[in-house]
């Protein structure tokens, strides 16, 4: 489903001394099936946006589209049950979100709320069980008893039961080991592929937003600050670090090597290996070609 | 989460804000026991003119304070109109239905929501200007003399701030489990009665999990930092009185002598 904010400002609480105002003025549009990360440093609006997409939170001006749902001030949306099915939100630390006494339930919550019947619901739980790599033995248990991460991922399988056709993700791997990270990562890409989910990830990490991601948004004090593919985009090293984030490790080890070497290796989203294969060239050949 | 609770406090560096908590507090006691005394016009003009002065004096927004006291408006009228009907002094004023409405019954029913109204708003007062914590040093700090008959005085103001700390972090984290269950299709606003009673099970049983959770590493925590009780335990803020407070003290004796010669 495809996504847009038209002139988005979002005011909590207004009207009183607590009121303020966390997104202003914001506009872009999301292409479905796509994947789209969504970064800013904490406090710049980004749950805040995201809670739009499934209207939990409704703007206070503007307008948002959802495929073709729309939120607009003031305005009762009675499809708000049918927006929420095809939105599947993870937030943050997913887990605590968990309450049924075993996995196998709180997995059919979501669906069941949604009137989806039980045995088309039976049917997903293998495959959903699969793509979160858990075994089929936590069915049964409490998923109180799990660890941590096999929480997580319960919590994830939960939402993804609902079969959505939007995947929002709020910092889904805060609190994770590097190892779990990258394995959480790469099984929502394969999902992303696999089901052509549209797919929008809040992320500290301008390594992940340059290797998933299509496009980028970059939020500063509830304002767009920059969008555009991440190649273009997070390689603006001036730019980013003047509202307090950092480009990937690739470009600054990249403008490091200019300083040293006096040697120009243009980024285009090279991988490590890549890389290496042009330093050795640069190093052959006095410079990197093309 | 936009309703607000009445009296939540709003920062702010005005005259009230500054004020020493336990002089806000006994002089809103005395305030309080006073005001049952009133029996003039001219007793109650005293006292409402002393609320309305101090509730200027905070510098926060009156349509803010006013909003905030919105639940207890219908309170207040209630009282009144209960008054209006039940009173039987003075002359008849007129009929509504088999109902007749007197002359005292009036002046009685402004009397009495008046009453509830500025005891209300002073108390308000009290906790817009004070965070929870001050509240409770000052409370801590006024029943200390207690503790010499072995009263808990340290562990329940203890055991209060604790309270308090945690409500704003339950209420945040009611509305982050609630949002997350919205977005697995319940419904807490709509539907029948049975339901919708059906839909506080998944919001409740993290939120006794968490909280759990919470208050088992708040203790280890204290350990870990060398908490063994209030004996011999200093004060990082030391509640001190300044000249703002005499005078306030000063100026309320005054009223309330003022108060005092205008009774009937
Ligand atoms: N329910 C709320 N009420 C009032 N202010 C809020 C609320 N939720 C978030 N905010 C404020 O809005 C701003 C943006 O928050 P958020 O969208 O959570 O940022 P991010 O996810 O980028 O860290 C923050 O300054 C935060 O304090
Ligand atoms: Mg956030």
């Amino acid at each position: 489903m495809e996504i847009t904010f038209e002139h988005v400002s979002h005011i909590y609480q207004p009207n009183t001394p607590f009121a303020f105002h966390a997104l202003k003025d914001l506009s872009f549009h999301i292409p479905s099936g796509s994947y789209t990360a969504i970064i800013g440093h904490t406090g710049s609006g980004k749950s805040t946006l995201i809670q739009h997409l499934n209207g939990l939170l409704i703007p206070t001006e503007g307008r948002v589209k959802v495929g073709d749902f729309q939120l607009e001030p003031g305005k009762k949306n009675k499809h708000m049950k049918d927006l929420r099915k095809h939105v599947g939100v993870v937030f943050q630390y997913p887990e605590h979100q968990l309450f049924e006494e075993t996995v196998k339930k709180d997995l059919m919550f979501g669906p069941l709320n949604f009137g989806t019947a039980e045995t088309t619901i039976e049917k997903r739980i293998p495959e959903i069980l699969e793509a979160v790599q858990l075994p089929e033995e936590v069915l049964d248990r409490s998923p109180f008893d799990l660890s941590g991460g096999q929480m997580r991922r319960v919590a994830i399988a939960g939402i993804l039961m609902m079969d959505p056709n939007v995947l929002v993700l709020d910092e889904p791997t805060a609190g994770l080991d590097p190892g779990g990270r990258r394995e959480m990562m790469d099984m929502f890409y394969n999902l992303h592929k696999e089901k052509e989910m549209t797919t929008i990830l809040v992320t500290h990490s301008m390594e992940d937003a340059m290797k998933y991601a299509d496009y980028v948004l970059i939020m500063n004090e509830g304002r767009l600050y920059m969008e555009g593919q991440p190649e273009e985009v997070l390689i603006q090293k001036k730019k980013l670090e003047a509202v307090g984030l950092d480009v990937p490790e690739m470009v600054e080890f990249l403008s490091m090597f200019e300083e040293k070497f006096g040697t120009k290796i243009p980024f285009h989203g090279q991988n490590i290996k890549e890389l290496a294969s042009d330093m050795l060239r640069v190093m052959k050949w006095g410079k990197c070609d093309e | 989460m936009n309703n607000l609770i009445i009296g939540q406090y709003v920062p702010g560096e005005s005259m009230v804000h500054q004020l020493d908590p336990r002089t806000k507090i006994t002089v809103i006691f005395f305030y309080v026991i006073v005001i049952f005394f009133a029996n003039s016009f001219f007793s109650y003009f005293i006292l409402a003119a002393f609320a309305f002065i101090s509730a200027m004096l905070t510098r926060i927004p009156a349509g803010y304070i006013i909003r905030g006291l919105k639940p207890v408006w219908l309170l207040i009228v209630f009282t009144f109109l209960l008054h209006l009907f039940v009173t039987k002094e003075g002359d008849v004023l007129f009929r509504i239905f088999s109902f007749y409405v007197y002359s005292g019954a009036l002046i009685q029913g402004f009397a009495i929501s008046l009453r509830f109204f500025l005891l209300i708003l002073m108390t308000s007062l009290l906790t817009l200007t004070t965070t929870p914590i001050a509240i409770t040093d000052a409370i801590e700090d006024m029943l200390g003399p207690l503790k010499k008959v072995r009263f808990p005085v340290h562990e329940l103001a203890l055991m209060m701030s604790i309270s308090l700390r945690f409500i704003p972090t339950l209420m945040q984290e009611t509305e982050k489990i609630s949002k997350a269950q919205a977005s697995r299709g319940v419904d807490f606003r709509t539907g029948p009665i049975k339901d919708r009673i059906k839909a506080i099970v998944p919001l409740l049983v993290p939120l006794f999990v968490s909280a759990f959770k919470r208050a088992e590493e708040l203790a280890m925590a204290m350990e870990a930092r060398g908490y063994k009780g209030g004996e011999g335990r200093t004060k990082f803020r030391e509640l001190q009185l300044s000249s703002r407070d005499y005078a306030l003290f000063i100026s309320f004796v005054f009223v309330l002598l003022l108060f005092w010669w205008a009774r009937a």
